[in-house]
């Protein structure tokens, strides 16, 4: 197949495209705006739904809108505005419908800066919103994951009735890399709850509240079940060099690709060192991390963030072993020098 | 057996169950005439309702179609989604004072500002009923509420906001108007005006909306026929009844 040259943000627009999506509601924010700009463009000349929201708030009602209609809708901003929707996502996922939206983090807290983050990922895999509940999380480290990526989450929002976000930060969303952008047949499942009137049917009902207690504790106890199940099954990583590592840096994202150049060079100074890669962050990839606590000296944790990821890994290993980590604030973003010259630290410090 | 003829019965549209609101509410009245419109026009079946925050949050349970739960004030955001994807559904939000006027001020101006073809019923009675009869943004100067304890304050609480002349200005709006269910004379414009609203929208002319000015007997502390006064002689005359904007093509359905 041909590649392409494509910014991250109009791939994922793209990619959404293909997966089949029938509806987009955005609003501008740097740095993703151009997803939305391409939106703009493509969706009217397929005959789909494009609406520039007032806000991002009212966005991810209209997703939440189309996605009660039985379409698939997505949704994507930056940081302050991913904080706007919240609202919306808890109920998206306390009533129990699909749909994506699309997080190009950048610096926080508040107004911020527009530069890459990765700040959010207490907001993205924590609820964020108020209630008992996940998003699905997928994080991309390039241009090609993000497409991948964006496809997958419309298939899993689907298959689980719950809304899945793509975690990128800024550099994913902009920088333009030569891509596959795939052919995809997308096969929605049927959706007999949705609303579509009640003709020849008993009327369906899309809600979230459940007055008494006893009723509210079953409708969580059956999302419950079903995280349960998102956590059996979905988990995802990536590895690099992670065979023989005993330096296992973990890192997702623009973060991991950053990683692997200093690894190369780590390896080349005689430093075992290996990536584990998470690519769900929600369900996290706890599995496959224990089962690397055997050959670890150490765990590095790379974040660009104050250390959101690190409680998870933490979480994991629970002590067994030694958990370093270095976090990047202000929108920084590692540079393979930086990195490198963490691992020899570290290497220093717990393998010599 | 005599032969009969039925003049009267519960609409389709209307299940057969009590409803949770206070006795003299004017909710019960409004449910029943967007029920007896919906049977007219024989869109039952394509109906979807988004229901608001508010004593209404039940209304999914008092009709007999499809509808939805929005989140305070987002009823019109959630509409849009749903009549953009599916434009052949007949989409309604149902939203009283606290949801539309005040968080929802935005949604609501926007979505007309779009031309949205949606209908939206708003139920103002001057209060946030559900949550004890706290200052909505209707609430009147003066008035007591158990937010505005010394009576409503303009310097401090600012003023009622009059969204059908508000809404007016918008120029996706096709029908705007303003009707009470005080008494039968009304309750009969009231009817008529919402009929309009969805015939409306069946011609996809624009937004269509019925504010109605309402009752709440138990936090207003009156009695509901006390209640119905009260409109009468407090709200109609800051509020008053009539068209806002009707664009000549609904005029033309009217």
């Amino acid at each position: 197949m041909a590649k392409v040259l494509m910014k991250g943000n109009e791939a994922i627009a793209e990619a959404a495209i293909r997966a089949g999506c029938d509806a987009y509601f955005g609003y501008p924010i740097t740095p993703q705006t151009e997803l939305l700009e391409y939106m703009s463009k493509r969706m009217p000349e397929l005959g789909r739904v494009f609406v520039q929201g007032e806000s991002e708030i009212a966005s991810v009602n209209m997703v939440l809108g189309a996605a009660a209609a039985g379409k698939r809708a997505m949704t994507s901003s930056s940081s302050p505005g991913i904080s706007l929707k919240q609202e919306g996502i808890s109920y998206l996922a306390g009533t129990e419908l699909p749909a994506v939206v699309v997080n190009i983090m950048r610096g926080g807290p508040g107004l911020g800066n527009v530069q890459p983050s990765q700040s959010d990922y207490f907001q993205a895999t924590k609820g964020g919103g108020h209630g008992d509940y996940f998003p699905i999380v997928l994080a991309p480290a390039t241009v090609q994951e993000a497409i991948d990526f964006t496809i997958l989450a419309f298939e899993l929002a689907d298959k689980y009735r719950n809304p899945a976000m793509i975690l990128g930060d800024g550099s994913i969303g902009q920088i333009m890399e030569p891509v596959e952008l795939p052919e995809v047949e997308p096969k929605p499942p049927p959706k007999p709850w949705a609303l579509t009137g009640c003709k020849d049917r008993e009327k369906n009902i899309i809600r979230s509240l459940y007055l008494l207690a006893a009723p509210l504790e079953a409708r969580n106890i059956i999302l419950q079940k079903k995280y349960r199940e998102i956590e059996a099954h979905e988990q995802r990583h990536a590895e690099f060099m992670l065979d023989g590592a005993e330096i296992v840096i973990v890192a997702y994202g623009t973060v991991g690709r950053v990683a692997q150049t200093a690894i190369n060079k780590a390896r080349e100074e005689g430093i075992l060192a290996g990536l584990f890669r998470p690519i769900t962050l929600y369900p996290y990839p706890k599995d496959a991390l224990s089962s690397v606590i055997e050959q670890a000296k150490v765990f590095l944790v790379l974040e660009m963030s104050a250390g959101q990821m690190l409680e998870d890994v933490e979480l994991v290993v629970k002590g067994r072993v030694p958990v370093e980590f270095q976090g990047w604030l202000g929108g920084r973003v590692p540079t393979p020098t930086e990195v490198l010259e963490k691992i020899r630290e570290v290497a220093d410090k717990h393998t010599s | 057996m005599p032969e009969g003829k039925v003049v009267f019965k519960r609409p389709e549209a209307l299940e057969e169950i009590p409803t949770h609101y206070c006795p003299g509410c004017t909710h019960g009245t409004i449910h029943r005439l967007i029920a007896e419109v919906i049977d007219e026009l024989g869109i039952r079946e394509k109906t979807v309702g988004i229901a608001p925050v508010g004593c209404a949050v039940l209304a999914y349970h008092y009709f007999k179609f499809d509808m939805a739960e929005a989140a305070h004030g987002r009823a019109p955001a959630v509409a849009t989604g749903i009549k953009r994807v599916r434009p052949e559904n007949v989409v309604f939000t149902y939203q009283g004072d606290g949801d539309l006027a005040a968080i929802g001020t935005a949604e609501i101006v926007q979505a007309a500002n779009r031309g949205e073809n949606i209908t939206v019923i708003f139920v103002n009675n001057a209060v946030f009923g559900m949550t004890g009869g706290q200052m909505a943004p209707t609430t009147l100067p003066g008035q007591v509420t158990t937010s505005t304890p010394t009576g409503r304050d303009v310097k401090l609480a600012g003023y009622p906001l009059r969204v059908a002349e508000l809404i007016a200005q918008t120029a996706g709006a096709a029908y705007v108007v303003r009707r009470t269910v005080t008494q039968p004379k009304y309750v009969r414009s009231c009817r008529k005006a919402i009929k309009t609203a969805f015939e409306t929208q069946l011609a996809g002319l624009g937004l269509s909306i019925v504010e109605v000015l309402s009752t709440c007997s138990t936090n207003w502390g009156m009695s509901p026929l006390e209640a119905l006064d009260w409109v009468e002689d407090n709200m109609i005359p800051y509020y008053p009844l009539g068209d806002y904007k009707v664009i000549d093509e609904v005029k033309g359905l009217e």
